[in-house]
């Protein structure tokens, strides 16, 4: 019931080398996708690149088709308010809620900030976040 | 000039031949009598040991290869009563296997004599202190110079590997003149003691290190001279043989190999036939005095040659050239044999890789550094770094559980890395030597 708020973001697997991020980034211009956030985390000689996309499932088939390993991750969005303390206000509610967070990356979103999140089961989450007054993105903001 | 055993080194060469051929023939009707394999082998070529009638007809032996053990692990090899055994050595093999030695009280006993005649033959003698830096355990270098060392009636100090700040302090403390071990963990070892302070010259007794079980060069037998004043010899062995026997003597110019223990014979790779001396080809040898797991017509993969000419040391047994090379893709990695079909069985046990791979050899600082690069299939991807750190840590231990090495693992994208049509060059080696 609380599928609208599910976002499909991309893992893309990237070796830690020269020329990769924009070998990834041709890939996205050649499919005519829009990268709506994207986020790169790296470990020793590689990376996982998360990225939320206009069209998640033609980019999924362009990167399958060049071999790339990648998968899609459920996500949700949380809205913050563009203000001093908004991260804090979104963050203390999570915390009370007991919801961990795997990971999380923000960027901006029109007139408010927003904050990805990646949490061990997104459907229950949403819930309980909605239910404890938490405004959630909903996915069809991001895919069109 | 100090021999260990002056009769049996100094020997003229027609009584070396026929102790030689009288050897071989105990041997072979020994072997034809009691192992079910070496009967099937001389059966099959159509020798029998009444064929053999000096120790020139080794020729019509057959030749026997590392895929032998393979094929024969873990003992169907050993030609003696199982109660007669008295230790196990075991090395990494060709496909994760790994090759099991084995050996009887008599067999140690040859081993230990070989080494201290070699040690002997390298200026060491009962007033010194050894330590030896080799690996104690399934390796056979650690063991196999302890023992030679006591049989000469040095001191041994049995240090091992590692903890390298210790064994410099050993040195100084117990006054050990000679290390034994890898040439790179020798190098390694001058480097700390520099960092510490220690001058070697002055502040300890060391004058002499036996290194081995690893290629190495004049080259670097001079720059340890320079740095340190101590004179490196170089031993050399393999499991198959026993471990390290045979080193350079004093001349420091070409490996002895005990005529009276093996017979050694270099051959082309390609036709089998024996070449004279000069020439390079595989090193081949027989050991004359095995009884567990005799060693015939054993082709080492090694490229050598045997120097011509005699040694001014007075020792008859031929010399052998410096290592230049392998006939087969084995590596040498700190000391360990690695064949890269051994690194590719083990990486088959990791159901989220590909069965590509490229191994990548260089040096960090003094030490080997094995690198081994292997790709994600891409249905094995997860979202979580941790998980794919994870998978990489998994396959560094398959590596190090199967080769007795530790090789630092990179995971790539599927299809990343190179495909070969043909023969696989999976090996990169920077390694200069």
């Amino acid at each position: 019931m609380n599928e609208e708020y599910i976002i499909k973001q991309l893992s893309i697997f990237s070796e830690n080398k020269a020329g990769k991020l924009a070998a990834i980034a041709k890939i996205f211009l050649d499919t005519g996708v829009s990268i709506q956030a994207f986020n790169i985390a790296e470990a020793n000689n590689f990376g996982v690149i998360r990225v939320i996309v206009d069209k998640p499932e033609v980019a999924f088939e362009a990167f399958a088709k060049q071999n790339y390993a990648l998968k899609y991750t459920d996500v949700l969005a949380i809205k913050m308010q563009d203000v001093p303390g908004g991260l804090f206000e979104a963050a203390k509610l999570i915390g009370e809620l007991n919801i961990n967070i795997e990971y999380a990356y923000a960027f901006r979103s029109g007139e408010y900030g927003a904050l990805i999140v990646r949490v061990a089961n997104p459907g229950e989450a949403a819930k309980a976040l909605k239910k404890a007054g938490i405004e959630l993105i909903p996915a069809a903001n991001y895919h069109f | 000039m100090v021999y260990y055993n002056e009769k049996l080194e100094t020997m003229p060469k027609e009584e070396t031949a026929r102790l030689q051929y009288q050897e071989l023939k105990a041997l072979l009707d020994r072997v034809y009598r009691n192992s079910a394999f070496y009967h099937g082998k001389m059966k099959e070529a159509g020798v029998s040991p009444d064929d053999i009638k000096s120790i020139e007809d080794i020729r019509k032996l057959p030749f026997m290869k590392k895929t032998d053990l393979r094929d024969n692990y873990p003992d169907k090899l050993v030609c003696v009563d199982r109660e007669d055994l008295v230790r196990f050595h075991v090395s990494s093999g060709t496909t994760g296997k790994p090759t099991v030695v084995s050996y009887t009280k008599n067999d140690i006993e040859m081993w230990a004599d070989a080494v201290a005649r070699s040690l002997t033959a390298c200026g060491l003698g009962k007033r010194d202190v050894i330590q030896v830096c080799y690996g104690y355990g399934l390796f056979t270098g650690g063991l196999g110079l302890h023992y030679g060392a006591e049989k000469l009636g040095a001191v041994v100090i049995p240090a091992s590997t590692g903890n390298t700040e210790r064994q410099i302090e050993l040195i100084q403390d117990l006054k050990t003149t000679a290390v034994a071990g890898t040439p790179s963990y020798f190098i390694h070892l001058l480097d700390v003691a520099k960092k510490m302070g220690v001058d070697i010259r002055k502040d300890t007794n060391l004058r002499i290190a036996v290194l081995g079980a690893e290629p190495w060069t004049e080259e670097m037998r001079r720059y340890i001279h320079d740095i340190s004043g101590v004179t490196a010899h170089n031993i050399f062995g393999t499991s198959e043989l026993s471990g390290p026997m045979f080193c350079d003597c004093e001349e420091m110019h070409g490996t002895h190999i005990h005529s009276d223990i093996a017979y050694t014979e270099i051959i082309d790779p390609e036709t089998g036939e024996p070449l004279p001396p000069g020439e390079k080809g595989e090193l081949t040898i027989t050991v004359l005095k095995k009884e567990a797991f005799p060693m015939i017509r054993y082709r080492l993969g090694d490229v050598s040659s045997i120097l011509e000419g005699e040694c001014p040391c007075g020792r008859t047994s031929p010399r052998i050239d410096r290592i230049t090379g392998r006939v087969d893709d084995m590596l040498i990695i700190r000391g360990i044999n690695v064949f890269p079909s051994a690194v590719e069985h083990a990486l088959l046990k990791n159901p989220f890789l590909t069965s590509h791979f490229v191994i990548e050899v260089s040096r960090k600082g003094r030490l080997d550094d094995m690198l081994v690069r292997v790709e994600l299939k891409p249905e094995a991807m997860t979202d979580s770094i941790n998980g794919l750190m994870q998978m990489q840590a998994v396959v560094e231990r398959t590596l190090r559980d199967a080769l007795n090495v530790a090789a630092r693992v990179e995971l790539c994208p599927p299809n990343s890395l190179p495909r070969f049509e043909g023969k696989a060059k999976r090996v990169i080696d920077k390694r200069v030597i």
